[in-house]
């Protein structure tokens, strides 16, 4: 199988890891990432401003190149997937917006949301399967006791993104099961762990990242796993004294191709 | 040809203010048959109707039109004036020109015309129309409520006191519904199995009533007066007979590990089980799910130690049929799941509970016994945090939680955070509110003393978020009047789970052609006048079926459908509607398209010689329609490829009559 | 107040809520991971939103405290969207010339050798038009 892929700006530079282990574990499962050429950044944030045009166009592109394609538009970054996914439903249910943004389209021909975007959790659950994850593990996590933090991106707002019960998700403890680790369920898992505010008053995400660990290690959590390079940075920059690691680095440790990627 | 007459209501300023009536009867006056046309303030009125009683005479008239409200509003009324005139009450015709017309335009000129218009069409009617004589249906003497919980009960026993036979079909092993799970009750502070359990007693022991436990209606037939019902009684496997409540059998059954519902699987029960001390009946019930006699054949306990043998492994599901005149529905009430509001970690924490999980813990037959424990490791709760409106006032998303406020839960959490206080002084109560809703007797009384004389401290806010974490429950929260974010370590959580009809009353609704809101609860006849009568005839509402109630409101409501019963089961014969669909078995090609669409079973096909031309005898296959089951609805008059079904007081022609004086 | 019930009109439209479907419960300000920093609440900006009294939001430092984290879109029974709102309001502000937060030049002394792109392209999206 085959699909468009999205990295997003962090992955080529400060998450390289993120995106190697993501190659590499999809091509053990069986699907190929293929990169859409000149992708550009899709600007970290979904602008809810029903004016907002421009800064959405990134995104319509993308979304385009995978639709021509006839390809799922996969992504890993939490962010990325939020924006895209967010203006993929625009495209699809404001018209006036849509119309907009088919203006500045019109060179290229035009698009009306017809891609589907997907998360790389929802490649491995809904195309690939956990079942089929579960039989390509080579090194099983047996005895490790994982935490899942989902962050605020990935699931909300729920009725775009659709991916998971707001309050109470799966998706990353269903892996983590797959993989054979123990899934540690912490009520914070959703919350948001600061974000961008980390620029300007490093207090709010001290403060919240922080309380999202303390919960995880007194749940019984040895090493919490995200989708978020941004998520990763404030719960490590903030002290976290546990291991914080991005998902695909787990997945890749156990279907056996995480050395592969240590070398490049 | 009809002499008829035409009578336009002002309806104060109701119509005129809007419609030009002088101008209306004026030009009504010129239209076929029409004899006399006046105008009047109020057409209703004695005045009024004097007033259309003695034109009847003086102009000897044939076919009355009145221009006023709805029919829904005054038909019943002036049809009544025209029979004490001496004419057929079916020779009355109205012409909505108030709802439909006053009341939708804002201009006189358009009003006017219209209300002309609508005029025109009645009159066109009226001058086809025919006296009609309604046909008369006897009447079973016996009543049928459905679930067993104080509105049942109360139903029931209202009913039996007035000397009718009634049967109670419930669908748990015992009546007693959710009060039976109550501990006390707001705001009188009795407690609920005290002043309930001597009502299951009265039942029991009442010789006009019989209970139908552990059993579901599954087939309704008939109309208003003569239902045809079928109950499935549930094998139990317990001959209720025979059985004599002794406990020999639960005390000895080893399957000691199913979840008691009862308690809200806050414990365990056995296999084999009398859900709690004061049940009715009080026989015991065995659980096939858990039984191992019943699922691998290898146990037998129970039989062995019942010194009555009233166990009987092979007993079978059995169908009772039985007639009944009138039917209650008492189906109640459920709290929701709270599994789409896992912000308070309901899935992720035993201590964090539901209201009626709440009063299972206080109460004394509860799983501790009375003692205000936490489910999780037992130790005495000293911060609890009560949270209203879980659920309900809940506009954003259907799937989650209820739109309407569910009404009891501001009393029954006032008096759960007034008892803790009382019984354990040391426990800290925050109640995190909307608004406190206490209109009742004596309620906000009850809520304030909870705040006064308690020290319940009540905080306008919501509770955002539930982080279990050590053995503490770490709740964030606002206080809108002091502007605050609030973070409480709380021993207990508690949520006021909005509530919903049972589920059972959705399929119920369908088999009793009853009508339902899109919340499922049941709807009135009237919300105002016709509170405890469904709109289908013969078929009365109680309790929380209908609508959040809390228990003094469910009984009176209870009260009054009883009496709603009585009032049907005291006549001896039913005047039906004389506007039923008939067929002219000439035109009929027997095709069976209308028994197919007919709702109520009405319509039924014959073998019928006909004489033909020719003098032989030809058997043609014709349907019939059975005039007492007829609830006029016309679906098979739309339905009729042949044009052979027509409906009394709206056939064909009529219709046709007012669409061409309409569109003329 | 004129003024007042334009920009009113102009924030409703941008953020696409309906601030009249509020019912005053406080599930917004009790769930927002920001609070203490926030100088009004998710729950004031609706209502002063809907009452007009939206000058006093648009100088506050609340704007730019608001994490977007949708915690109180998510949790809001009524639906009532609290975070679309406080984005308006901010966009309202930076959009007025020379309003912009941040500049390029900020940025060597906000980096880090670790600082996640991410970061830095979510806080421009935030902080300037």
């Amino acid at each position: 199988m085959k699909v468009s892929y999205f990295p997003g700006c962090t992955l080529k530079n400060k998450a390289k890891d993120l995106d190697a282990y993501a190659y590499r574990s999809a091509e053990a499962l069986g699907v190929t990432l293929e990169e859409i050429e000149n992708w550009q950044c899709c600007g970290g944030v979904f602008t809810t401003s029903q004016d907002e045009v421009a800064t959405k166009l990134s995104s319509v592109r993308a979304l385009k190149y995978a639709a021509d394609r006839e390809q799922p538009l996969v992504t890993v970054c939490s962010a990325c997937h939020n924006v895209i996914k967010q203006t993929n439903h625009a495209m699809q249910t404001n018209k006036e917006f849509s119309a907009k943004v088919n203006r500045y389209m019109a060179n290229d021909g035009g698009y009306n949301g017809e891609a589907e975007v997907y998360h790389y959790l929802e490649m491995l659950r809904d195309l690939v399967g956990f079942d089929k994850v579960k039989e390509a593990v080579k090194n099983t996590l047996k005895g490790k006791k994982i935490a899942a933090y989902y962050g605020c991106l990935l699931l909300r707002p729920s009725k775009v993104m659709g991916m998971d019960d707001p309050e109470n998700p799966v998706i990353m403890e269903d892996l983590i099961r797959a993989l054979g680790a123990e899934a540690v369920i912490f009520a914070r898992r959703n919350e948001c762990c600061g974000a961008y505010t980390s620029v300007e008053s490093p207090e709010t995400a001290k403060r919240n990242a922080s309380a999202i660990v303390e919960n995880a290690k007194a749940a019984g959590a040895e090493m919490i796993i995200t989708a978020c390079p941004l998520c990763k940075y404030n719960l490590v920059k903030n002290g976290a004294d546990i291991p914080v690691v991005y998902f695909t680095e787990i997945l890749a440790e156990a279907l056996g191709v995480k050395e592969d990627t240590d070398g490049k | 040809m009809q002499r008829v007459g035409v009578f336009v209501c002002w309806c104060g300023s109701n119509i005129a203010g809007t419609v030009d009536v002088q101008a209306v009867s004026e030009a009504l006056k010129n239209e076929p048959g029409v004899v006399y046309s006046a105008n009047y303030q109020y057409m209703c009125s004695q005045a009024g109707q004097e007033m259309i009683k003695a034109a009847v005479k003086e102009h000897r008239l044939t076919g009355i039109v009145v221009c006023s409200c709805s029919p829904r509003m005054h038909e019943a009324t002036f049809r009544k004036t025209a029979a004490a005139a001496g004419l057929n009450p079916y020779m009355v015709e109205i012409a909505n020109i108030r709802e439909q017309c006053s009341w939708v335009h804002k201009d006189m000129m358009t009003g006017t015309e219209k209300a002309i218009i609508l005029g025109k069409a009645a009159i066109a009617k009226v001058n086809l129309n025919a006296p009609l004589t309604p046909g008369e249906s006897p009447v079973t003497k016996r009543a049928l409520v459905i679930g067993g919980g104080i509105a049942g009960i109360q139903t029931a026993l209202d009913i039996a006191d007035a000397g009718f036979p009634v049967d109670i079909v419930e669908k748990q092993p015992t009546i007693g519904g959710k009060m039976a799970q109550l501990d006390k009750t707001f705001p009188t502070l009795d407690c609920a199995a005290c002043i309930l359990t001597p009502k299951m007693v009265d039942v029991a022991q009442n010789e006009k009533i019989r209970i139908f436990s552990y059993s579901e209606v599954t087939d309704v037939h008939g109309f208003v007066g003569n239902f045809d019902v079928k109950i499935k009684k549930k094998a139990r496997y317990v001959k209720e007979d025979i059985c004599t409540g002794c406990g020999a059998c639960v005390e000895k059954c080893p399957m000691k590990k199913v979840p008691n519902e009862f308690n809200l699987g806050m414990d365990n029960r056995h296999a084999i089980y009398i859900p709690f001390a004061q049940a009715v009946p009080k026989v015991a019930t065995i659980d096939p799910n858990a039984c191992n006699m019943l699922k691998n054949g290898k146990c037998g306990v129970c039989a062995k130690v019942c010194a009555a043998g009233a166990i009987d492994y092979k007993q079978k599901d059995e169908i009772i049929e039985e007639k009944y005149g009138a039917i209650v529905v008492a189906t109640g009430f459920n709290p929701i799941s709270m599994d789409k509001f896992d912000e308070f970690a309901y899935s992720q924490s035993k201590d964090v509970i539901t209201s009626l999980e709440f009063e299972r813990l206080t109460n004394a037959a509860g799983p501790s016994a009375g003692k205000l424990l936490r489910p999780s490791d037992g130790k005495h709760p000293h911060t609890i945090v009560f949270v209203q409106c879980v659920g309900s006032r809940c506009a954003a998303c259907a799937e989650k939680g209820k739109e309407y406020c569910s009404k009891i839960c501001c009393m029954y959490t006032a008096k759960h955070a007034m008892l803790t206080r009382d019984k354990y002084p040391d426990t800290e109560v925050y109640v995190f509110y909307i608004d406190a809703r206490t209109p009742g007797k004596n309620f906000d009384e009850f809520y304030r003393r909870a705040v006064e004389e308690y020290g319940v401290k009540y905080i306008k806010g919501m509770v955002g978020k539930v982080v279990p974490e050590g053995d503490k429950l770490k709740v964030q929260a606002s206080d809108l009047i002091a502007n605050k974010q609030l973070h409480i370590d709380a021993d207990l959580v508690v949520l006021a789970a909005a509530i919903e009809p049972d589920k059972s009353a959705r399929p119920l609704a369908t088999m009793l052609t009853a009508s339902m809101d899109t919340n499922d609860f049941f709807t009135e006849a009237h919300p105002k006048l016709r509170p405890v009568e469904s709109p289908t005839a013969g078929v009365f509402l109680s309790g929380a079926c209908q609508g959040p109630k809390d228990i003094p409101e469910t009984v009176s409501q209870a009260g009054a459908a009883a009496s709603k019963v009585i009032g049907l089961l005291a006549k001896d014969k039913l005047t039906g509607n004389p506007c039923v669909a008939s067929s002219n078995e000439l035109m009929c090609n027997g095709c069976s398209t209308c028994e197919r669409v007919c709702p109520y079973g009405a319509i039924t096909y014959i073998d019928k010689e006909f004489r033909m031309p020719d003098r032989t005898t030809k058997i043609r296959r014709v349907a019939v329609v059975n005039p007492a089951v007829c609830q006029g609805c016309g679906a098979c008059t739309v339905a009729c490829p042949s044009g052979a079904m027509d409906l009394n007081g709206f056939k064909n022609s009529q219709i046709m009559a007012e669409v061409d004086a309409i569109c003329k | 107040m004129e003024n007042n019930k334009y920009l009113r009109e102009e924030i409703l439209r941008m953020s696409g809520v309906n601030t009249s479907k509020c019912m005053k419960c406080g599930k917004c300000s009790a769930t927002c991971p920001a609070y203490d920093e926030m100088e009004y609440h998710p729950h004031q900006f609706v209502g002063m939103v809907e009452m007009g009294d939206i000058e006093p939001l648009l100088k506050s430092e609340s704007l730019y405290k608001c994490l977007s984290c949708f915690a109180c879109v998510e949790r809001c029974p009524r639906g009532v969207e609290p975070a679309k709102v406080v984005e308006a309001v901010r966009l309202v502000a930076v959009r007025r010339q020379g309003a912009n937060r941040m500049t390029a030049n900020d940025v060597p002394e906000t980096i880090e050798e670790d600082t996640p792109q991410q970061l830095l392209v979510s806080a421009f999206r935030k902080y300037t038009k």
